[in-house]
């Protein structure tokens, strides 16, 4: 490691790093705007200003931007230099000519990088005495406020917007000091990434929309570390509440899974907390009064539990403590997962891919830094934003780790390796049902039925390994295609092979492992990753329960049954008929939910349960992270609860009482350890319940936190005694340990200094590494190294279309597909209006066109909706919205009809 | 005297064909080098012809040509490029280089560009230069047609294309990284260095940009040769120079002289002295943004070394001359006025310091400003000095604002006192 000598002292820092991560890396608070740690350096803003010394006899040295000066062993450089320290108060004074005096009505106000970079240069009095110059705000749709006038041109929001999530529509226009950052013209922005704007920016440009409707000061939210629910990638995420509302959602660094930036979905989708539609009450049906006290309710459930055959169906979307605890409270015999044996059939087979295929499952760092990718049949874009975000910066990193080679320049010399790289992209492949924004970013495109994809896998790994089977009567074109993704795989070094379950192909998981085990049989680095539908469908199916068909034949042989059904809408993933049957057989439905839902509506006993903002709980993502999230708050209503406490004080009714022994989450996931032993480690994901350092909580809120004595005065005078959940290391007030607290039990980020969410620099162990002590999360299949003696054989037939009949595939919606957040208004007007995608083959030859509704009828299901007409599109193919609300759960990959 | 850039320019007379300029021995310097000079050989000769870029930096051109990677490293493709963008407030000689013999530029493109092995070249011509845009477009398309451009030159097998730019207008394209963004349809932002453009340049490629009188001298070297060219000049630098006199002289113009002829003799002799009843305060000697010179330097000698001596640059070799007449204030304003304007916007002490130096000065001309002004434009001309910004323009802005508050304090001083400005009665 190199030493440098800042201000007379010398410090080991990174090789390769600039002087500005070095110092900051050391913790030397050095103000910046331009850089970031994922955009690197351009040198705008000049704000990161030091003294370069040439030699121990140079005194005056030279004005340099750290940002842009490589580390050089023996370096001599002074922060602290008058000469330096009075250039970077010049540097503030320039930007505030023009910068509204409003943080008391900015939003951005006290976490922001502007404020604090200009009380740490000690800039103050105002020399300007002129007009400052204005500009005109944009409507950039319900997700991000603009308010251009604030604007330090300091071209992070560009940078991160065009450069590195790959959007188009958000643009600098004008020169010298007229520079605009916005669109074209007023209009929604059209990237899925566009919230991250609002913590890229380092003032009050960009602002969080849905904030703005509830707002909040940093300083006034309880926060804790959670876990992002949209899907399956596992964002890391801090929530915020007051006042019983959840207030925002803020990217929680975590250097293995999502880095700095989350999707739209993610930060904007977490509104179901505050929804009216909310369970707030244990409801038992055809009572005079419904809603009952939570004494009445476990009287009720003590009749309907005990004498009863019971039997549990468990949810991808809870957490494996609730999982766990409704299997235990029902006995493994009864436990069923809730989704159809089609997706169980799927799921099994990942699970058992990744338990013993003898191939690593990639992060989303791992796939950022593989040199080549190809996606199989997911629609990744739509399924698993940011994972789609990743794979983008793996096609930029592969190109730019080849420029700088050649022009011997560093990574974090972002425009000198953009200037370079120009349009040369890394290797990436997406096979897909439809075309997708992902596509700009590929080097082979392709686009068909799950069993051509399929059948283009099994030729690729029949290139890359001649013993396995080719399938027959393939096209020239695409054994010629076949031929060159092969080519470009042997050609990596590190290959990433995505595939999932949201084709409902189970062929395509199949050839997925072929790929990646052919590649890696080559001496070459595989990984292969499925994304699953939710938050926890890993936990879930890891736990290998049988489908909802099994308990749906089950409960025709049986009668005075008792179902508890733990946050699942069985509609969403079971046929209508199905589930009607199965709720109109079953003697008592418990449904144990924090939202209604059709299945609610169906059951005789309303549970409420807690959301994430409300719950400890842990889910397992796509690499088979085990990563736990803790409570934000606690409801008002004692009776919300998580669901894993109602499943044991159910447990303890059982066995005869009421009032049984609480279990804390920690506890629950040993006995999880030693119940199954796939989940084997997991318990290691969450901090002991008892857990202290020095003794002490750790505070959910910031030491500024304000109002405690007045926010209740409407309801009594004495403060009262702060909430205590008992279940975490953390308490619901101010006091507590206020050092840096451990990588897994972040619950905000502030350092003296530091108010705005830059100051995650001081919780990493070197800038853009690992946080402090580690990133959180407990791989559970790392454990396997062993290598499987299997390979997949049986290739698929190609696909014929039918007559008077069509394939039914799922088109899945960022915005739309997602069950929890349609429950949040901006994202619900983000949501497509739903409708049938045909070819233009097939809708000439039914004579429609554009907007006509046609109705599709499957075995089970009936429905009608308009029509679109595409191009990318095969004959005998039709698309339906995928997890839409108003769209009964459809059978992909079954041939149904279609009527004009 | 030699004058071999403009002994065959005739202002008002259309420009030099392919054909009067073969019969002026055109051409014949390209044939030279296809003939058997190698490309090292062409950049040794213009390397000790200490030929340095007319463009304002004064740099050695065949050094600079030297860092070209011409191994693998350097790849296929390889740009030269003539920047025509000639925006400096008061510099006006390679119009003349460009509307008056626009074969000489070809030459010297197709010389450099074979030097460094480039095969496709551009012309970045200023917008406003619409008659230059004309012949050139004609030029080179006669050059197409007689074979020194396109795919097999003079039958030797090297190719080169070339194509004319028009920019878009602005000043910031005559910086060369600027330039370069605005070829590729980028914003006209400048590029951090390194990597230098010889590196990667256009498109991310190894790329030369020469200004136009430079590449102009090119043929006259190769068929001279370096000593010749050392010879013409009356200074260490190599050659002649195309040096220009504007302002309240009699005979305003631009002539090429021996490089390191005096200020004197420019602006006595060659522009006829001052015009009756004005006297010289100052001069910017090589464009609006080079620091003043006043008459105790008129017997400066103007080359690239001398002037910098003195506490100027030589610039674009173009001077302007300020009379007594002449508000400095009012003068620097309108230069200040230029600068702010034509910031890019990329970086901040030239983005919010030029402005507010605007700001500063008009409040001065109009007589509220102070002594705390005063101050400010002082400590500007610091802050925005060379390293502190990310490219020249705001140090260059810098230059005529900090060496008027040298040389004519005391009309920034009157402008507080009387709170007007003492020159306006002149003003017409």
């Amino acid at each position: 490691m190199p030493t440098i000598i800042i201000d007379n002292i010398p410090y080991q820092v990174k090789a390769g790093s600039n002087l500005l991560e070095a110092c900051l890396g050391v913790g030397i608070d050095l103000p910046y705007f331009c850089w970031h740690p994922a955009l690197g350096s351009v040198g705008a803003c000049r704000q990161c200003a030091v003294k370069v010394f040439k030699d121990e006899q140079d005194n005056s040295g030279r004005l340099v931007m750290s940002c842009m000066e490589a580390i050089k062993d023996g370096i001599r450089i002074s922060v602290q230099d008058k000469g330096a320290k009075a250039f970077r108060e010049q540097v503030i004074e320039w930007l505030m000519t023009n910068h509204p005096h409003d943080c008391p009505v900015c939003d951005e106000g006290g976490s922001c990088h502007l404020q604090d970079m200009t009380v740490m240069t000690g800039h103050d009095y105002r020399r300007f005495k002129y007009k400052k110059r204005t500009y005109v705000n944009q409507y950039l749709g319900p997700l991000v406020h603009h308010e251009m006038n604030r604007c330090i041109q300091c071209y992070r929001c560009v940078r991160y917007y065009r450069d590195y999530a790959g959007g188009h529509d958000l643009n600098v226009f004008g020169a010298h000091n007229h520079v605009y950052f916005g669109r074209e013209k007023d209009g929604i922005l059209e990237s899925p990434f566009s919230g991250n704007l609002a913590e890229v920016c380092p003032t009050g440009v960009f602002t969080d929309k849905t904030l703005k409707q509830h707002y909040t000061r940093k300083w006034d939210l309880t926060s804790a570390p959670s876990v992002c629910q949209q899907c399956s990638v596992g964002c890391n995420i801090l929530a915020g509440e007051r006042y019983g509302q959840l207030r925002n959602v803020l990217n929680r660094y975590h250097s293995e899974v999502n880095g700095y930036f989350i999707c739209d979905r993610g930060r904007f989708g977490y509104e179901h907390v505050n929804n009216v539609n909310r369970i707030r009450q244990p409801i038992i049906r055809n009572l005079t009064v419904e809603a009952v006290d939570e004494t009445t309710l476990l009287t009720h459930l003590q009749q309907v539990i005990n004498n009863r055959n019971l039997i549990g169906i468990g949810s991808p979307r809870a957490s494996v403590e609730s999982n766990y605890s409704l299997m235990h409270l029902v006995g493994k015999e009864n436990y069923y997962s809730g989704i159809s044996e089609d997706a169980t059939f799927i799921e099994r087979k990942i699970v058992d891919i990744l338990e013993n295929g003898g191939i690593h499952t990639p992060s989303l760092k791992e796939i950022e830094n593989a040199d080549a990718v190809i996606v199989l049949g997911e629609d990744i874009w739509n399924t698993a934003p940011v994972m789609a975000l990743s794979v983008r910066q793996s096609v930029m990193k592969t190109a730019a780790r080849e420029a700088m080679t050649q022009i011997s320049t560093p990574a974090w010399n972002d425009a000198a390796v953009r200037e370079r790289v120009q349009e040369d992209r890394g290797y990436f492949a997406n096979l897909a049902i439809t075309e997708s924004p992902v596509d700009e970013w590929s080097t082979h495109t392709y686009h068909s039925v799950p069993d051509n994809i399929a059948r283009l896998a099994f030729a690729i790994a029949s290139k890359l390994r001649p013993e396995l089977p080719l399938p027959e009567g393939m096209p020239e074109a695409d054994l010629q295609l076949a031929e060159r993704v092969a080519g470009a795989l042997e050609n990596a070094k590190h290959v990433v092979v995505i595939s999932g379950s949201g084709p409902g192909s189970e062929t395509l998981v199949r050839a997925a492992y072929n790929i990646a085990r052919a590649v890696q049989e080559k001496g070459k680095t595989a990984g292969l990753a499925f994304v699953l539908p939710e938050s926890n469908s890993m936990g879930a199916a890891m736990m290998k329960a049988p489908s909802f068909d099994k308990a749906l034949q089950r409960i025709r042989k049986e009668n005075n049954t008792t179902v508890i059904i733990l946050e699942n809408d069985l509609y969403r993933y079971n046929s209508t008929t199905d589930v009607d049957q199965f709720l109109d057989t079953c003697k008592s439905i418990i449904a144990i939910d924090s939202l209604n839902t059709l299945t609610t509506g169906k059951a005789h006993v309303l549970v409420p349960a807690a959301t994430f903002a409300e719950s400890d709980g842990t889910s397992i993502n796509y690499e088979g992270r085990a990563q736990h999230y803790y409570q934000v708050f606690m409801p008002a209503n004692p009776c919300i609860k998580e669901s894993w406490k109602w499943l044991w004080k159910m447990k303890s009714l059982m066995a005869g009482s009421a009032n049984g022994q609480e279990h804390h989450p920690d506890e629950i996931l040993k006995q999880i350890e030693s119940s199954y032993p796939q989940f084997t480690g997991i318990s290691a994901s969450a901090a002991p319940a008892d857990f202290r350092i020095y003794g002490q909580l750790l505070p959910r809120e910031p030491h500024r936190y304000s109002g405690r004595t007045a926010m209740l005065a409407n309801i009594g005078v004495s403060e009262p005694k702060p909430l205590d959940d008992g279940d975490s290391p953390f308490t619901f007030t101010m006091e507590g340990y206020q050092g840096l607290p451990p990588a897994p039990l972040i619950p905000f980020y502030w350092r003296p200094g530091w108010n705005s969410v830059q100051a995650l620099n001081k919780y990493q162990q070197e800038i853009g590494g690992p946080l402090r002590g580690g990133d959180p999360g407990i791989r559970l299949f790392d454990r396997n190294d062993k290598v499987a003696s299997w390979w997949f054989n049986d290739t698929p037939e190609a696909f014929a279309g039918r007559t008077g009949k069509w394939l039914l595939l799922p088109q899945y919606h960022v915005f739309g597909s997602a069950e929890m957040s349609r429950w949040s208004a901006a994202l619900d007007f983000l949501t497509p209006q739903p409708c049938i995608s045909i070819s233009q083959q097939d809708a000439a030859q039914l004579g429609v066109s554009e907007g006509h509704m046609l109705t599709i009828e499957t075995d089970k299901e009936r429905f009608s909706l308009p029509v679109a007409v595409r191009s990318d599109l095969v004959q005998g193919v039709v698309l339906a919205p995928a997890g839409f609300q108003s769209i009964p759960s459809l059978a992909w990959g079954t041939w149904i009809k279609i009527m004009a | 005297m030699e004058r071999p850039l403009t002994k065959n320019i005739h202002p008002g007379r259309p420009p030099l064909n392919l054909k009067d300029y073969e019969m002026t021995g055109g051409y014949s310097a390209l044939r030279k080098i296809m003939a058997g000079m190698s490309p090292k050989d062409v950049q040794q000769a213009v390397q000790d012809s200490n030929l340095k870029g007319r463009g304002g930096a004064g740099f050695n051109t065949g050094m600079k040509w030297s860092f070209v990677p011409m191994d693998e490293k350097g790849g296929p493709t390889k740009y030269l490029i003539a920047n025509a963008d000639e925006m400096e407030p008061g510099t006006f000689k390679d119009r003349l280089l460009l509307e008056g013999n626009p074969h000489q530029l070809i030459e010297g493109m197709i010389i450099a560009a074979y030097a460094i092995q480039a095969n496709i070249s551009y012309i970045f011509l200023r917008w406003a230069y619409k008659a230059a845009a004309k012949c050139l477009e004609e030029s080179i398309h006669e050059a197409y047609h007689a074979g020194y451009l396109g795919e097999n030159i003079l039958g030797t097998g090297y190719r080169l294309e070339m194509y004319l730019h028009t920019g878009a207008g602005r000043y910031m394209c005559g910086e060369e990284t600027a330039l370069l963004n605005a070829l590729e349809g980028k914003r006209a932002m400048p590029r951090a260095k390194p990597p230098f453009p010889q590196v990667s340049g256009l498109f991310g490629k190894p790329t030369i940009v020469n200004n136009v009188e430079t590449l102009c001298c090119i043929p006259h070297i190769i068929n001279n040769g370096a000593e010749w060219f050392k010879s013409l000049s009356y200074s260490e630098d190599g050659g002649t120079k195309l040096y220009g006199v504007s302002g309240k002289v009699n005979k305003p113009g631009a002539w090429e002289l021996p490089m390191g002829v005096t200020m004197r003799e420019l602006i006595e002799e060659y522009a006829g002295g001052m015009k009756n009843g004005y006297q010289l305060k100052g001069v910017l000697p090589g464009g609006a943004s080079t620091d003043f010179l006043t008459v105790q330097h008129l017997d400066l000698k103007m080359d690239f070394k001398s002037v910098a001596a003195a506490g100027s640059r030589l610039g674009t070799g173009t001077m302007i001359v300020m009379d007594d007449a002449t508000c400095p204030v009012g003068f620097v304003h309108n230069l200040q006025h230029f600068f702010a304007q034509e910031s890019c916007g990329w970086c901040t002490p030239c983005r919010e310091g030029l402005p507010w130096v605007e700001k500063l000065l008009l409040s001065l001309e109009k007589g509220t400003g102070t002594e705390e002004d005063i101050d400010l434009l002082q400590q500007h001309t610091q802050w925005l000095g060379p390293g502190n910004t990310f490219c020249a323009l705001a140090p260059g802005a810098m230059e005529p604002l900090q060496s008027a508050l040298k040389y004519f304090r005391d009309d920034f001083d009157r402008h507080v006192k009387e709170k007007k400005c003492p020159y306006h009665h002149n003003h017409h």
